[in-house]
């Protein structure tokens, strides 16, 4: 026999015995259970959920800053972010030790 | 902002039912329409779903049948489903009826369900049980299928489905079994029309193939 009209044979004989549609009991109170446990707000999962959804807009923000600099530091070609940050944080600590002197 | 709407906007339900106007629903009749039932748990009703389920669950059990063999398997598919329908709700326009889309959505899941279950080392054909493979035999020699024999082709077409890609065992499943049109599984499976020809090609040949494979191993 052809293997296409073997499987043509099988495939209608298996057609003639559909699976069973037989629900276990109370099988829809077990997904309302779920659901109502979904439903209840739980204030950690909460904060979870929205740091999580805070995370993308972040790291756009940090993208679009670091691409900003970048383009800000190569079109003036004046002292470097890096630099520029550095003098500013340590600006404290080169006045005291000016004043030392 | 309204409770319900901060709540909505964080992914989140209120644990109580409430509903648009701030009244809690009362239960709904077991007369009641999709429609009526659906907008219900919209406005805040989680149990007016709970009907939902009843009426389609005996359905969506069948279904899922056809995709996974364990019954423990079967329930997860099931409570996915359900669970999904009732996340996505509010992306059913009502323009179908409920059981089509609820239809896309079981098919979808029973095809997440075949990927995800993929890795798994695969049944070789010795694992294939002597009755299976001497019925095929039998089937492969005589001009007409046994009438009694739809459970055993079931459970071997079941076996040699589980051979098959994902996309093919329910391209086939769905073609074939479920005795469907190429234009219905389009909409089932969100693929073309052509997409679907071209994988119902592929699939019959790799069936044939599997076929053609146990036959042999059954000869030597």
């Amino acid at each position: 026999m052809k293997l296409d009209e073997l499987q043509s044979k099988l495939l209608a004989a298996a057609r003639e015995a559909p699976p069973s549609d037989a629900v276990p009991y109370a099988f829809e109170k077990r997904i309302m259970a779920r659901l109502t446990a979904r439903a209840r707000v739980d204030p950690v999962s909460f904060w979870n959920r929205m740091l999580w959804r805070a995370a993308v807009p972040c790291l756009l923000v940090m993208l679009s800053v670091s691409l900003w600099s970048f383009l800000a530091q190569n079109g003036k070609g004046g002292a470097s972010l890096g630099t520029e940050l550095e003098d500013a944080v340590f600006a404290p600590a080169y006045a005291a030790i000016e004043d030392t002197w | 902002m309204p409770l319900n709407l901060a709540l909505a906007v964080a992914g989140l339900r209120p644990k109580i039912d409430v509903n648009a106007s701030g009244q809690t629903p009362s239960q709904p009749e077991a007369e009641s329409s999709d429609a009526e039932l659906i907008e219900a748990v919209r406005s805040g009703s989680v149990s007016s779903f709970e009907p939902l389920i009843r009426k389609y669950q005996p359905r969506v059990f069948a279904t899922a049948r056809r995709y996974a063999r364990r019954e423990g398997e079967v329930e997860d598919i099931v409570q996915e489903v359900f669970l999904k329908a009732f996340q996505k709700l509010h992306t059913f326009r009502g323009q179908a009826p409920f059981e089509h889309w609820l239809m896309r959505l079981t098919v979808r899941t029973c095809f997440d369900f075949l990927r995800a279950h993929r890795r798994r080392p695969e049944i070789s054909f010795s694992d294939y049980s002597e009755p299976e493979t001497d019925w095929l035999q039998q089937l492969a020699s005589r001009d007409d299928p046994f009438p009694d024999d739809a459970a055993m082709a079931r459970e071997v077409v079941q076996r040699v489905f589980e051979k098959l890609s994902p996309r093919s065992r329910l391209v086939l499943t769905l073609l074939e079994l479920e005795d469907r049109t190429v234009k219905e599984v389009a909409e089932l499976t969100g693929w073309s029309v052509s997409l679907v020809k071209v994988q119902a090609f592929r699939a019959r040949a790799e069936m044939r193939k599997c076929l053609e494979q146990m036959l042999r191993r059954r000869e030597l």
